[in-house]
């Protein structure tokens, strides 16, 4: 069984980001780039099923520049059997574009199961999983916290408000996933070694005219110090006075 | 994964391979993530986290150089270095751990050892369910292992083992221990010492721990008690023979040592600067007055320089041109730095410093013991003075 994995390379979440000079970008300089946290579900999901099967293939995807070849060999190390680069400089191309770029991809590999992270760390836009499956005709199910496969149907069980809804989808499906599906593996010394011989095949894609236009991107207003209004049960009607004529929140 | 920010003032990134740097970051995040979070306690309350055995052992860190066959990484030295640093960034008692299983156990059964006695322990060791220590060191005989009382008669299909063992790593909760023992060598007629495998449950064998440390608290260290513990035949290390067998060890631990307390240092250091510029005194950061620079230049520049010495060991070694003096140096200079910066470290951090709050003195203490074990600095200063000069200046 093929199954295919789609990850999204985005800066660290430790990072300090700053915005480029276009006023649109990030400004690349001193970032740290890793695999978008919800996509290691993904991959941890799918190599998962693989070794229950005990065979099959797993093929990772990302679109991107140059640079993602490292998370791509990263997700080789964890496990995955091969990879393919979408190479494509544009700086945060639209989820449509992007959608549309991975389909065409992934059509002619004709998986059984799309993973993909529920939303990436960056736009956290959430929208290329469901895109991606409407432009596959295959059904999806968002937010998966629990994967179970069972023949050729996938339990899957998502946290909605106040309890579990429990979801049975048929092969072949696109999975998007939620912090808490699994516990990603570290990449292995072995895995790491063995990555080094595995293929990473790069095909440059045209992503076509943007859908959306990013306009501008700004960095949220700084937050002002804190104040110390006292300590001890004194301060408690300056602190209450304060949250509810200064702060304004009770 | 959260990326802890690395001490590659130098370019250090520059003189690995790619697979180096992914094995020091995939090691690295783990430590982060899963270890560091649970040493603290595992200090206090003086225990291994064992529970971290079957995650270093999936990682591949347990004999990390040897071959595949046997089911390790087969990964080169530096990688395995550089498995080390990060290791020690966590808890110098966390790299203890895996030096032991790994450069002092693995690696003379692999080297030392039958293709039986291979096939039989090493991928199991791999695996982490066999755990593995290393006695040599003896009450009354430390930095002279040459004189041990511990021996070894040879009887009726086997051997039969009397002495004590002390400041055993991992010795109470291993499963095998390699045990060096003096036997009578009929080929040279007069005793020579050699490697036997005594496992966990054999008649008059038992491993107490020793308490109450102040240092390396979250490694477990004991006794080894042998009271006519018989051998078999098969459980004897073929090729150990001579006291070059357990110092062979001993210098493919080191050089893992070599690295590793450039983990504890990178650890202090990265405190300290943190520290240094949060913490106000006299209306500004700490980290402003010239002061608290010197000490902060010095132990970047320290670091630097050690790293560039571990790595250029590593080099030697793949070429096969790395000599135990090489490894001395490199031991002695980097445990006697480490040190001093945890020592500094802990001034910089003033009261806060004591406290379990930060890692400071907890690797302070450690490096203690690292700087002591494996050779002591001052007999790793012998071996580079013997060297240079020619003269051996252990004894009178
Ligand atoms: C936490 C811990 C874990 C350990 N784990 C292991 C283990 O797993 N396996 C094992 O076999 N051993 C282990 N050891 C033992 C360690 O290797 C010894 O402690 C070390 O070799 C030094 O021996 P000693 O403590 O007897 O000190 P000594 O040899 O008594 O030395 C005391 C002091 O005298 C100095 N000295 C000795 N001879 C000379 C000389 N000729 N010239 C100048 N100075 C000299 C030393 O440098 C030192 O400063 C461990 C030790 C510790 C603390």
């Amino acid at each position: 069984m093929l199954q295919v994995v789609c990850i999204k390379q985005v800066p660290d979440t430790e990072t300090r980001v700053k915005v480029a000079g276009d006023g649109r970008t990030l400004d690349p300089t001193g970032v740290t780039w890793v695999m978008n946290p919800f996509d290691e579900f993904a991959v941890e999901g799918a190599l998962q099923v693989k070794e229950k099967a005990g065979a099959g293939e797993v093929v990772v995807i990302s679109l991107g520049g140059a640079g993602v070849q490292t998370t791509l060999r990263n997700s080789l190390a964890m496990g995955a059997d091969r990879a393919i680069h979408l190479k494509n400089d544009t700086a945060a191309p639209d989820s449509l574009a992007v959608a549309k770029a991975l389909a065409a991809a992934i059509r002619e590999l004709n998986p059984q199961l799309v993973w993909l992270g529920k939303s990436a760390s960056d736009d956290d836009a959430a929208q290329v999983g469901p895109m991606l499956s409407e432009l596959l005709g295959l059904p999806c199910v968002t937010v998966a916290a629990s994967f179970a496969l069972e023949g050729t149907v996938a339990k899957v069980e998502r946290e909605i408000e106040g309890g579990r809804e429990q979801i049975e989808v048929p092969l072949p499906a696109v999975i998007t996933c939620d912090k808490g599906l699994n516990q990603p593996r570290y990449p292995s010394l072995k895995g790491i070694m063995a990555a080094k011989k595995k293929t990473i095949e790069e095909r440059a894609i045209d992503l076509g005219a943007a859908h959306v236009e990013l306009v501008a991107l700004e960095l949220p207003p700084a937050r002002a110090a804190g104040r110390i209004v006292g300590e001890g049960a004194a301060a408690v009607p300056e602190l209450v006075r304060a949250l509810r004529e200064d702060a304004k929140v009770i | 994964m959260a990326r802890a920010t690395r001490t590659d003032f130098y370019d250090f990134d520059s003189l690995l391979t790619e697979e180096e740097i992914a094995i020091r970051d995939a090691v690295g995040d783990w430590v982060d993530e899963r270890f560091l979070p649970l040493v603290e306690k595992a200090y206090d309350d003086a225990y291994f986290p064992t529970e971290v055995i079957p995650e270093l052992a999936e990682m591949g860190l347990f004999g990390a150089t040897l071959p595949e066959k046997y089911g390790c990484a087969g990964v080169g030295p530096v990688a395995y270095g550089l498995t080390m640093q990060e290791l020690e960034r966590g808890d110098s008692g966390l790299r203890s751990f895996a030096s032991v299983q790994g450069a002092l156990c693995m690696y003379p059964i692999f080297e030392y050892g039958s293709e039986e006695q291979r096939t039989k322990w090493l991928p199991r060791m791999a695996k982490g369910e066999v755990i593995g220590c290393f006695g040599l060191t003896e009450p009354d005989f430390g930095s002279d292992p040459g004189g041990m009382i511990t021996r070894a008669k040879k009887v009726d299909g086997g051997y039969v083992l009397n002495g004590a063992k002390m400041w055993i790593t991992n010795g109470t909760v291993a499963d095998l221990a390699i045990v060096w023992a003096k036997l009578f060598d009929e080929a040279k007629g007069r005793e020579s010492i050699a490697g036997f495998l005594v496992e966990k449950g054999t008649k008059g064998y038992s491993a107490p721990e020793q308490k109450r440390k102040h240092s390396l608290r979250a490694s477990v260290t004991s006794e080894l008690v042998l009271q006519d513990v018989f051998v078999p035949e098969g459980n004897r290390l073929p090729e150990g023979n001579g006291l070059k067998a357990p110092l062979g060890c001993l210098t493919q631990a080191r050089f893992g040592i070599a690295f590793g307390v450039v983990g504890a240092a990178m650890a202090c250091f990265e405190s300290s600067v943190a520290y240094s510029k949060n913490r106000v005194m006299f209306g500004k950061p700490i980290g402003g007055f010239q002061l608290v620079q010197a000490e902060l230049a010095k132990m970047h520049t320290e670091i630097i320089k050690a790293q560039l010495l571990a790595l250029q060991c590593g080099r030697m070694k793949e070429r096969g041109v790395c000599k135990p003096e090489h490894v001395s140096m490199a031991k002695r200079n980097n445990c006697e730095i480490a040190l001093e910066i945890a020592r500094r470290a802990r001034d910089i951090h003033g009261a806060n410093g004591i406290t379990s709050e930060y890692p400071i003195m907890r690797h302070m203490n450690n490096l203690e013991s690292v700087k002591t074990y494996e050779g002591t600095h001052n007999i790793h200063t012998l071996v580079l003075g013997e060297n240079i000069t020619g003269i051996a200046a252990y004894r009178g």
